[in-house]
């Protein structure tokens, strides 16, 4: 069938959605972009197009009388087993990265005991990795380098122990091999790895597995793909299949909320408030400009200053009752602000509902100078899903232009992805 | 490695030679004995300066040759040394910088004290600061000819008998002492013939912009148009065959079907997107400016910034016959003295006259005076034209303040914008 990609680069993490002819989204995919562009355009492509496999295997499954009201339960079981075999595919070169790296004088006559401390730790490594992807266990993270490395750490520790060997040694090796590893083009063989994970599930008689087989036949053909985001460049298209983000992110939100007027997308490096028509043609925008003031990588640096991740911001602030009053959205100087606040006895909670505050302000005066926020308004972007930023961005909306329509998707992360693949569909079909 | 030179054409190669003759005559004033003056674009009295025999000083200009040989970086940063602080006008600091740094010309020799400081006043309030620190430097004479501001959009004869009667009183008697020579009036109507001449030309240079393909690019291309006329040159027989000569240059390109010259010595032929551009550039990336937008098939066919030493489009030329009075009209007139209504008229017509896609906005960081309600001219012109603007930020010659990737993604943005508003109802299919 015919696939209509959009990648977009962002700064913190690259997003693709795979669309099909009639505009429908058949999957989505993200990566962290690990400041390697190449290989995160080609991870969050491969993982839109996994994604768009499950979603033909769910077509597939729904024509399936036996399987009705399963389909969710057979759908999870067969992406967790994917996930593993995924996983123990990445484990596996991760393994023989790290062997190749014991090289030097660092390892001079300790190659073997080394050597077997790390066969031993990714032993331990494959054997947990199951309880990981265990029927519902959540995991902390979507990617491999936090998964494998948190594991890392504890096995690799305990191994190191037991061989009377410092785990200083294997932890260089592995620090430098995580990098190699995680900065490689995945693997190929999406179908192969599908028919392992339904052959690991507990779920493979012939009901499912002939029309999961049938829909694994059906070939993806990548028939147009369109590149947004700063890293846009860097993709190996030609100037026609570049759309800047700001196109993206208006086309991206009237997909998701056709009335959509107003846009405001608070992304890696900036801020963006854009307005749409009714076809979701861009009419005017507004950026941040000289200063990345008041943008996602603003909250990354406090909760990096706050021994936090960063998804662990909004929650916290959400706890406040009495917001401290930040001015700055300088992020060095917020950065300030929030040490001088600390020593004042100010609770953390309070401080962080005070930063949230000082982004959306700054946001608020883009919306106005891109002309003032329309009925509807749909906010995109990563600080999307930040619960402080948009309880925020309620009241100061609702304080400034009254009662407009606040759309937020749960999907926004991918709304610029979604506006490339539109662009990529239109390319062609239109 | 060294960046390739940029291709000039005939008449730049020409100018290029009258400006490096004006230098020549500035250094060497301890040679010839011959006075200096200083003064602005704007409104300046070129004419009047040649009548005393008064070479022209422009330390706007000598900073914009700073910023275009990346040197303005290092003088900016000696002004802040000595006190001034990181949101005055650059085009300042460049020049009280460059002072301490031996205030060395392009030719590589001394810029001599100046003898006069000319100070026509029509519109930038940094204008007369800029001059008292001069002045306080120097201590020369200043003459300050004061040219009330257009608040409600139109000139007025007492305003204009207020600028001639100012001439008459200080301006003609200042630059006589300073001088030693005696004001003679039928001098002044003969350089008066001459800038009219050449200012004939010029516009007719300026409204190509109209023929598609632009054979002119009437911003990047355009300052350069407007080099002689906007400085030490109006008036003078090498301006009127400058402006001859540049017009052959215009006229055989639309024989041709030819748009302007690239530096990288291309005729720019494929041009998608037609611009408006209001702002002055930027100086220090000039070149790598210019190439977003011709890599993108963006030409700008006509720009306020070429205006702004002087309406000639509207219909102004100087006038020999009545010579003062032509010289305060010039003075009203100039760009930076229009009132925000009036600038927005202006644009609004050269969107519609030069059937342009749309009005960008560079906004210059350090420039209050030019920059103070930019974003409202760009609304009113939007909703006035119903074609969309854009507005991008940058700087004089401050080369810490040009942002390539903030400037490109958003002009790369908007002709993108501009593309898709074409199409039109592409996105029909979308809304279903």
């Amino acid at each position: 069938m015919r696939c209509f990609i959009g990648i977009d680069l962002g700064s913190t993490t690259t997003k693709a959605v795979v669309m099909d002819e009639n505009l429908q989204i058949l999957g989505r995919g993200i990566t962290n972009s690990r400041s390697n562009y190449d290989t995160a355009a080609a991870v969050s492509k491969q993982e839109a197009l996994i994604d768009t496999r499950l979603t033909l295997f769910r077509r597939a499954l729904s024509n399936v009388p036996e399987v009705s009201g399963k389909v969710d339960d057979i759908l999870s079981d067969l992406e967790r087993n994917f996930r593993h075999v995924q996983f123990l595919e990445q484990l596996e070169d991760l393994q023989n990265t790290c062997i190749a790296n014991i090289k030097g004088p660092r390892f001079a006559g300790r190659e073997k005991v080394v050597i077997e401390a790390l066969e031993g730790t990714f032993s331990r490594l494959r054997d947990s990795s199951a309880a990981q992807y265990a029927p519902g266990v959540k995991r902390k993270s979507d990617f491999f380098r936090d998964l494998a490395g948190a594991e890392f750490m504890s096995h690799g520790e305990a191994v190191c122990k037991e061989a009377g060997l410092g785990f200083d040694l294997i932890l260089n090796v592995y620090d430098k091999s995580i990098i190699e590893v995680e900065n490689r083009p995945p693997a190929g063989d999406m179908e192969g790895k599908f028919v392992r994970a339904l052959e690991k599930g507990t779920m493979t008689g012939s009901s499912i597995l002939a029309p999961v087989q049938s829909a694994l036949a059906i070939p993806l053909e990548e028939t147009y793909v369109v590149g947004t985001g700063y890293g846009r460049v860097r993709l190996p298209f030609p100037k026609e299949h570049i759309r800047s983000e700001i196109l993206c992110h208006g086309l991206g939100a009237h997909m998701m909320y056709p009335d959509t007027r107003t846009v405001l997308d608070i992304g890696g490096q900036d801020t963006k408030g854009i307005q749409v028509d009714p076809v979701g043609i861009v009419e005017n925008f507004q950026m941040n400009d000289r200063c990345a003031a008041g943008c996602g990588r603003y909250l990354g640096y406090i909760a990096d200053e706050m021994n936090m991740g960063l998804h662990e911001l909004g929650p916290l602030a959400m706890k406040s009752n009495k917001q401290v009053r930040i001015n700055s959205t300088c992020t060095v100087f917020a950065g300030a602000e929030l040490r001088d606040r600390l020593a004042l006895g100010e609770k953390r909670e309070d401080i962080l509902a005070g930063l949230h505050r000082a982004i959306i302000l700054r946001a608020m005066s883009i919306l106005s100078r891109a002309g003032g926020v329309k009925d509807q308004f749909t906010f995109t972007g990563g600080v999307a899903k930040n619960e402080a930023a948009v309880r925020e961005l309620r009241k100061l909306i609702k304080e400034n232009y009254g009662d407009v329509t606040i759309n937020i998707d749960p999907d926004s992360i991918y709304t610029g992805a979604l506006g490339g693949a539109t662009f990529a569909v239109r390319a062609v079909v239109n | 490695m060294s960046k390739p030179e940029a291709v000039k054409e005939p008449s730049m190669e020409m100018q290029k030679a009258m400006i490096a003759r004006n230098y020549d005559a500035i250094t060497s004033k301890h040679e010839t004995g011959r006075k200096v003056s200083s003064t602005f674009v704007p409104g300046n009295l070129n004419e009047l300066l040649m009548c005393f025999d008064i070479v022209n000083n422009l330390p706007e200009i000598n900073a914009i040759q700073a910023g275009m040989r990346k040197a303005s970086g290092g003088y900016i940063m000696e002004a802040e040394k000595s006190g001034h602080s990181e949101d005055v006008c650059t085009y300042v600091k460049a020049d009280i910088g460059q002072m301490s740094k031996g205030n060395i010309a392009p030719n590589g020799k001394p810029y001599p004290n100046p003898d006069v400081l000319m100070l026509s006043y029509t519109g930038c309030y940094t204008f007369m600061k800029w001059f008292e620190l001069l002045r306080e430097e120097y201590k020369c004479p200043t003459l300050m000819l004061h040219v009330p501001y257009e608040g409600d959009g139109h000139s007025t004869k007492n305003m204009r008998d207020y600028i001639v009667k100012q001439l008459k009183e200080v301006v003609i008697p200042g630059l006589e002492q300073v001088s030693g020579v005696k004001f003679d009036i039928d001098r002044l109507r003969q350089y008066l013939r001459n800038s009219a001449k050449a200012e004939d030309n010029l516009v007719w240079c300026l409204e190509q912009g109209k023929v598609k393909p632009s054979p002119i690019d009437a911003y990047f291309g355009g300052v350069y148009y407007i080099g002689p006329i906007f400085t030490a040159f109006r008036g003078t027989e090498d301006a009127v065959s400058y402006y001859e000569m540049l017009r052959k240059e215009v006229q055989g390109r639309i024989e041709n079907h030819q748009g302007p010259l690239t530096p990288e010595g291309t005729y720019f032929n494929d041009q998608k997107y037609r611009l408006i551009v209001e702002g002055p550039p930027n100086w220090t990336n000039f070149r790598e400016f210019w190439k977003m937008f011709y890599d993108e098939g963006a030409i700008v066919v006509a720009s306020s910034y070429t205006k702004v030493g002087g309406l000639y489009d509207q219909g102004f030329r100087h006038d020999p016959d009545n010579p003062l009075e032509s010289l305060a009209d010039y003075c009203l007139g100039c760009y930076t003295n229009l009132n925000l209504p009036t600038r927005v008229d202006l644009l609004a017509k050269y969107v519609e006259e030069y059937e342009a896609d749309g009005l960008l906005i560079n906004s210059i960081k350090s420039c209050n005076s030019f920059s103070a309600g930019q974003l409202m001219i760009m609304k009113e012109v939007e909703r006035r034209t119903g074609r969309p603007g854009a507005f991008i930020e940058t700087d004089l010659v401050d080369p810490r303040y040009f942002s390539a990737a903030n400037v490109k993604n958003r002009l790369e943005s908007y002709f993108q914008m501009i593309e898709q508003k074409r199409r039109g109802g592409g996105s029909k299919t979308v809304a279903a």
